[in-house]
């Protein structure tokens, strides 16, 4: 009989394996908009492993501003920029199979260090547990207010910062004079 | 709900975030770059999150949110800038701007 | 032991003498350049004018209260205690040093007095009475002192005077260098002093002077190893500072200072500190027989050699030099035959003519505008004659010349104990005579090129009375300061003996006739006229003979060998000055610059190295990260 736990247990590890290959797909791609959109995959699936974990609210914002929101404002940057074929020519010329030695290594180096700490800690019992948004909002509107409020003085400066920093050069700030 | 194990959770996150890493080290591109910074931001959430799920405490989705926050504003602030980088050098090769070499 | 009477009280004044003048430097260094000039020279003076008047004073005193053993010590404080050496700040007066500081205080307050006309025109004002206050603080140190350390102290302190004041126009690189070589030479004597020093402390125990000569001659035999060490080594000392052979190239060119300092320093006071020494620790010579003849057989040959050369030069001061080498030479030798008041004698007759001679030669500088060469000067008797006069006097007193002058009496002194001592020798005589008929005839040949003949430069300046006065007065000692001492043919007066003779043993003399006595005086009488007459045959009569002489081969090789010196600068060039600089040409790139050069040659190999790293791309900074992060995590990972 397969119990409810076991189940949720088989959806981790295949959603697990989702995002591994689909972000192992993201940094492999040659073309931007492929990577994107394996992004997105990856994106979903680590989020269907929020939600096996008893965090739907993480869940939902994964979806919906990560996959949703950033993911699309990198498609709408890269159809900005209308790179074309040439990109991809030259992505081709960068990713040959030796430019990947080293980092690889570091990375793998990093992966097996931080695996090996995490196998020999032994295994943790959880009991699962669903934590509810409700529960989220009174975590963040109780003992972390002032992170909320710090949160939104950073996307007010990320804000700005994005619009001043976006313009093209030369754009006059307010039609104060004529614009030539 | 699962009954997973938190090493497997944080073993995910942590094969995630080298993935990320191997990105960020390999690609030229500034777009993949900040691609692969973006996995590796997901990878630490996902490691609060089953930090969270652990201890059976919101304090995990909150530091989500937070990172969640953070990501966002960080890559419109990138896009920005690689909208400017991309007017400057005419192309998307970070290796152009090395000027800060001694 | 303290006498009594209001005389004890004068006695106790004896700090103050150096005290003045050292006060007095103090001042003028620490506030001098915010006084005026006349403030400035009412310190300078005034400080060493009290000093003369309390050396007077202390004089007058210790003659009317003869304390015990006609000696008066006065400890002022103790300057450090350390493993067994504490030597004291402690003053000793007895004959010997009261004649020294009588010289120093009255000679030097009259120089002093000399200099504020002299100069008046310099910017280095304050500075100069600032140096000149603390040479006679350090000579008085040096004469009053109790102990060898204390001695010591002022025996530098002179030494850095002599080097400030020579150097006093330092702009000018020659006399940076004159400055130099005369420290570097006196230098070579303090060392082996030093290294006597040493020696004396080790033996005794003490440095107090009067205990080491009392207990030297009972714990050395004559004659024994460490006698002539350390004689020897106080030898070099004053050998050095005295400029007598070999260490006598400094002189002349110490000439580049100032005429005041010149008088001063190289010619009244700091050059016979030498001859002071010799004669404060003469037991240890006594004790070293080897030792005092080498100080006779260096007197002898250096009066000769000073005065040889002083006939073939042309600056004025450079002839004044030669012929202080040469009169030091003559004290010397009365003191390498024993004759110790004798050489005191001579040095104060000494002090008086040649300081006199010095400040004529700088008012005769002063007037021709800075004109040195005597070829240039001629014919000036007309137009300065109060400087002809005073400087005929010390010419004459120089000259020995007989009956009248100062300098008669002591050379005559000297000769006749150089012949009678049991430790001299007729041909030491001889040496002497000869250097006498010398002296007569460059101090004369210095008065008719100078004085005599045609007008060579105009006169700018007429001098003040700073200046008259203290010629006058110089002139005036150097006739009458003879009188104190006759020898027997002459009515036998020997005050002057007779008080040092508390102080200084006395010379032991060999049996030796009355006749004798007068046929030698007769000699040397003759001697000295002679000379006289030589130089007016050559240099007033027939002025072209010394060119004539000088240009025949011999005469002209003679002249050169003569003019540089007798080749001693030449010689130490070649022995000392070339395999130094070769040396040190050779081990320029030494190993020791190594240590140095390693430590900027790592810190530059160090930048080189971290360069590589600073490429300018992201994506190796974010490798250096991730390499980080991971060294990081395996020092945790195998804790």
């Amino acid at each position: 009989m397969l119990r409810r736990e076991d189940a949720m247990n088989s959806v981790f590890y295949i959603s697990a394996a989702v995002a591994i290959l689909s972000t192992v797909m993201v940094i492999t791609r040659l073309n931007a908009v492929h990577a994107l959109l394996y992004m997105i995959v990856s994106l979903l699936s680590v989020a269907l492993i929020f939600f096996v974990l008893g965090a739907p609210f993480a869940a939902a914002l994964e979806v919906i501003i990560y996959a949703g929101a950033i993911m699309v404002l990198f498609v709408f940057v890269i159809m900005m920029l209308n790179l074309g074929e040439r990109a991809r020519t030259q992505e081709a010329l960068w990713l040959k199979p030796g430019t990947w030695m080293g980092p690889s290594l570091l990375a793998l180096v990093l992966a097996l260090e931080l695996v090996y700490i995490l196998a020999g800690t032994g295994v943790t019992p959880v009991t699962p547990a669903e934590i509810t948004p409700k529960q989220v909002g009174i975590a963040l509107f109780g003992p972390y207010l002032l992170g909320v409020e710090l949160a939104s003085l950073l996307l007010l400066a990320g804000l700005v910062a994005a619009y001043h920093l976006g313009r093209r050069a030369g754009q006059s700030d307010s039609g104060t004079g004529d614009k030539s | 709900m699962a009954s997973l194990p938190m090493e497997h959770g944080l073993i995910l996150a942590a094969i995630l975030f080298s993935l990320g890493l191997a990105g960020v080290l390999v690609r030229r591109n500034i777009i993949f770059m900040l691609l692969s910074v973006e996995i590796m931001l997901n990878a630490a959430g996902l490691a609060f999150i089953v930090a969270g799920y652990a201890q059976g405490q919101p304090d995990g989705q909150v530091m989500f949110i937070f990172i969640l926050t953070m990501a966002a504003a960080k890559v419109s602030v990138a896009l920005a800038l690689v909208l400017q980088f991309y007017r400057g050098f005419k192309t998307l090769d970070v290796d152009a701007a090395d000027r800060m070499r001694g | 032991m303290r006498p009594t009477g209001c005389e004890a009280n004068m006695l106790d004044l004896l700090w103050l003498i150096p005290a003045f003048p050292l006060g007095g430097f103090l001042l003028l260094v620490l506030a001098g350049w915010c006084l005026p000039r006349k403030g400035v020279a009412a310190v300078g003076v005034g400080t060493v004018g009290i000093a003369a008047i309390l050396a007077l004073m202390v004089a007058v005193a210790f003659a009317l209260s003869a304390p015990t053993n006609h000696a008066y010590s006065q400890q002022l404080r103790i300057w450090f205690s350390v493993a067994g050496l504490s030597p004291s700040v402690s003053l000793y007066l007895d004959a010997l040093s009261l004649i020294m500081v009588l010289v120093v205080t009255v000679v030097g307050f009259l120089i002093h007095l000399y200099s504020v006309e002299y100069m008046a025109d310099d910017d280095g004002y304050c500075r100069f009475f600032a140096y000149m206050n603390l040479f006679v603080a350090a000579m008085l140190t040096l004469v009053l002192a109790d102990n060898l350390v204390l001695l010591y102290l002022g025996w530098e302190g002179v030494g850095l005077c002599s080097y400030l004041l020579i150097g006093f126009w330092y702009r000018e690189p020659t006399n940076a260098k004159a400055a130099i070589k005369a420290f570097v030479m006196t230098r070579v004597g303090d060392t082996a002093m030093l290294v006597g020093l040493f020696l004396l402390f080790h033996s005794f125990g003490t440095v107090q002077i009067q205990e080491i000569l009392q207990r030297a001659p009972q714990e050395w035999a004559a004659g024994s190893t460490l006698a002539l060490l350390a004689a020897a080594l106080l030898l070099a000392g004053a050998v050095g500072k005295s400029a007598q052979l070999p260490l006598q190239a400094w002189l002349p060119d110490a000439m580049a200072g100032p005429t005041p300092v010149s008088a001063l320093i190289h010619a009244a006071t700091m050059v016979t500190a030498g001859v002071y020494l010799i004669a404060r620790t003469n037991v240890l010579f006594t004790l070293a027989p080897a030792v005092q003849s080498a100080v006779a057989v260096i007197g002898v040959g250096t009066l000769l050699l000073g005065g040889l050369s002083a006939l073939t030069q042309f600056d004025i001061k450079r002839v004044l030099a030669y012929s202080t080498i040469s009169q030091i030479g003559y004290m010397f030798l009365a003191l390498g035959v024993g004759a110790w008041s004798a050489a005191m004698f001579h040095f104060v007759t000494h002090a008086c003519f040649k300081s006199l001679l010095f400040l004529a030669a700088g008012s005769v500088i002063l007037s021709a505008g800075h004109e040195q060469n005597m070829l240039r000067l001629g014919g000036l008797r007309r137009e300065l004659p109060l400087t002809f006069w005073t400087f005929l006097i010390g010419a004459c007193s120089l000259a020995s010349l007989p009956l009248v002058t100062a300098g008669f009496y002591s050379k005559d002194e000297i000769l006749w104990y150089v012949w009678s001592s049991e430790r001299g020798a007729a041909w030491l005589w001889l040496g002497g005579l000869a250097g006498a008929l010398i002296t007569a005839v460059y101090s004369f040949r210095m008065v008719f090129l100078t004085f005599f003949g045609k007008a060579g430069t105009l006169v700018t300046h007429r001098n003040g009375t700073a200046i008259r006065v203290p010629l006058i007065i110089l002139a005036v000692l150097s006739v009458i300061v003879g009188f104190v001492q006759l020898p027997d043919t002459f009515g036998d007066v020997r005050l002057f003996s007779r008080v040092l003779d508390t102080a200084l043993p006395k010379v032991v003399t060999g049996a030796v006739s009355h006749a004798t006595e007068v046929i030698l005086q007769v000699v040397a009488a003759a001697a000295c006229l002679v000379g006289i007459g030589v130089a007016i045959l050559i240099y007033l009569k027939r002025p072209d003979y010394a060119e004539t002489l000088a240009e025949t081969p011999a005469g002209s090789v003679l002249h050169r060998f003569w003019r540089a010196g007798w080749g001693f600068d030449w010689l130490y060039h070649q022995c000392f000055v070339r395999p130094f600089l070769w040396i040190a040409r050779v081990n320029r790139n030494d190993f020791i610059d190594l240590f140095t050069d390693a430590v900027s040659l790592t810190a530059g190999l160090a930048n080189d190295a971290l360069r590589i790293t600073q490429t300018g791309r992201v994506r190796q900074y974010a490798a250096g990260i991730a390499l980080g992060a991971i060294v990081a995590l395996w020092i945790v990972v195998l804790r």
